[in-house]
């Protein structure tokens, strides 16, 4: 009932062609173009409201684009349940009367299919999950009592668990302090080894520059995408950010080391 | 001292019909329920149980006032206003709340209306407003059982499916579940709850039944099955005090069953803001 991957492997396993979102008549996203290759790390960045999420939805399939076309893998989105959208933390109910362990099992709800009750197999692949983003030990935890690093590893764990080979992050970094931050883009190069590829939305374009092998900069449409010296020159972050950003010249590199300049909040994109 | 207070009640074959069914209503009602605190669907349920009344009042008028038949007026326009509710809170215009406010008051005054037309109505209304748990008969109490079962065993079916959708409706469409689907089967089973419901509480006192036992459950514990089994507990009890109390009391047994709910959260409330302190 529920749909397993069907992947070509000779595919990019993801192709966004001349992709148009409106809501309500306003563009969110404008005529978006790129493709991504197994294992690749791509950071998003841009302002507030420059589609971020809603092409984080397009792509995993949520949201269905005015125009243009989406494929995993040679497929449209809607056939595969390997893509993980991990939210923002500020749009989770932490009060909701789950455990960890019941969170990450959650990722496996398609994969068990429909009247099925979680078997051995799926406990041993929740506990493997969350052994390795390194919260073995908190999954009785009731989901508040987790610090907001341990948060975010939860929910790679759980997609993880739901054997997602697409993870497409939504602000990860926001509101985690400096050892929490380090510690989840160490947590990257473990995704990599196992080839799942990474999109990340992002606010901090230095780390985005330091941990991510490509970036996009995003503002409804794609100002640039590429390595990090050609993306972010001043340029490219004037036409993207217009004058909502502030520069900090670091030393003698060329490379900029800014910081966009506004909000903690995160996109409100209204899906109905 | 002797329990005679406990069993004399029970001598009479209407008081042991009307605990049972208090007990199983209000099982049904505490898990549905559960569901129904957690995805902050009072205000749906409230409006649900009010929609509903016409239906009852149209079978009533057809009928010439069988009770037996109203079971089956209730659950179909509960059915059909809660599909109905469903799609017309996803339209953008106006509010969800709001448009849920204009239709559940408009149809509520339609049914008051319609059962308005009847000589003796301020007693029948009464019982559909505030319930009759005593005046279940042994078909009604049937109904209860048999649609309560379906109910039941539908949240135990799709318990992970149900617990994925309401925790995170997005991970549910990225797993391809039949999120439509499942949401409107969540709304049927509130449907159907509602409308096992009726006798007992009747609409007025309805969402008390849906969100109270749950709510007290909510406040204990952070764990999705234990909130299920202690909303269970706290209902049943409350249907069993609530008849005891309506019994010595000669108050409305609806209402009593509400405020022993309602009693069994303040305490709960009240308890764990103490130990919090």
């Amino acid at each position: 009932m529920y749909p397993h991957s069907n992947h070509q492997t000779d595919k990019p396993i993801l192709d966004v062609r001349s992709v148009s979102v409106r809501y309500n008549g306003r563009v969110a996203l404008d005529d978006v173009t790129f493709h991504l290759h197994v294992g690749e790390r791509i950071a998003v960045v841009g302002p507030n409201g420059a589609g971020k999420s809603t092409l984080f939805k397009v792509v995993s399939g949520v949201l269905q684009s005015q125009s243009g076309e989406v494929t995993i893998s040679g497929s449209q989105p809607t056939v595969h349940s390997c893509i993980a959208y991990i939210p923002q933390r500020s749009q989770v109910d932490w009060n909701f009367p789950v455990s960890v362990a019941d969170v990450v099992m959650m990722g496996r709800s398609a994969k068990l299919g429909p009247l099925n009750w979680p078997k051995k197999r799926d406990w041993d692949f929740v506990n493997h999950a969350l052994e390795t983003v390194e919260i073995g030990n908190l999954s009785k935890r009731q989901i508040s009592q987790l610090s907001g690093g341990q948060q975010q590893r939860m929910f790679i764990a759980r997609a993880l668990a739901q054997e997602a080979e697409l993870m497409l992050m939504d602000e990860p970094l926001t509101g985690l302090d400096t050892p929490a931050q380090e510690g989840l883009l160490d947590l990257l190069d473990t995704l990599r080894e196992q080839k799942v590829t990474v999109m990340v939305a992002t606010h901090d374009l230095e780390q985005a520059a330091k941990h991510f092998d490509r970036i996009m900069l995003l503002n409804k449409k794609i100002v640039a995408f590429g390595d990090p010296q050609s993306v972010l020159h001043s340029d490219n972050l004037l036409s993207a950010y217009g004058g909502r950003f502030r520069i900090i010249v670091d030393g003698h590199e060329d490379l900029l080391t800014l910081d966009d300049s506004c909000c903690d909040e995160g996109e409100h994109d209204h899906v109905h | 001292m002797s329990i005679n207070w406990l069993v004399e009640p029970l001598q009479y074959e209407f008081m042991q019909r009307g605990m049972i069914a208090a007990v199983l209503v209000g099982i049904v009602c505490a898990i549905v329920g559960t569901y129904v605190v957690l995805r902050g669907m009072a205000f749906f349920g409230d409006a649900l149980a009010h929609t509903i009344l016409p239906g009852i009042a149209i079978g009533y008028l057809i009928t010439g006032g069988a009770r037996d038949t109203l079971f089956w007026w209730a659950l179909g326009t509960a059915v059909i206003a809660a599909l109905g509710i469903g799609a017309i809170s996803k339209q953008a215009e106006i509010k969800e709340d709001t448009a849920i406010g204009i239709i559940f008051a408009g149809m509520f005054a339609l049914g008051i209306a319609l059962i308005s037309t009847v000589q003796s109505y301020a007693v029948d209304l009464t019982h559909f407003l505030f319930g009759d748990v005593l005046g279940v008969s042994a078909q009604s109490l049937w109904l209860i059982i048999i649609f309560g079962a379906i109910v039941l065993l539908t949240i135990a079916a799709f318990y992970k499916e149900f617990l994925t959708l309401s925790f995170d409706p997005i991970l549910a469409a990225t797993l391809r579940l039949p999120v439509n689907l499942l949401n409107n089967v969540l709304l049927c089973l509130i449907a159907v709850t509602v409308a096992v419901s009726l006798q007992t509480v009747g609409v007025a006192l309805m969402v008390a039944m849906l969100v109270t036992p749950a709510a007290t459950a909510y406040l204990l514990t952070k764990r999705l099955p234990v909130m299920m089994a202690l909303s269970a507990l706290f209902a049943a009890l409350s249907g069993v005090i609530g008849l005891y109390l309506s019994y010595y009391w000669s108050i409305a047994s609806g209402a009593s069953i509400v405020l022993t709910a309602t009693m069994f959260f303040v305490i709960a409330f009240l308890w764990k803001r103490i130990r919090s302190r």
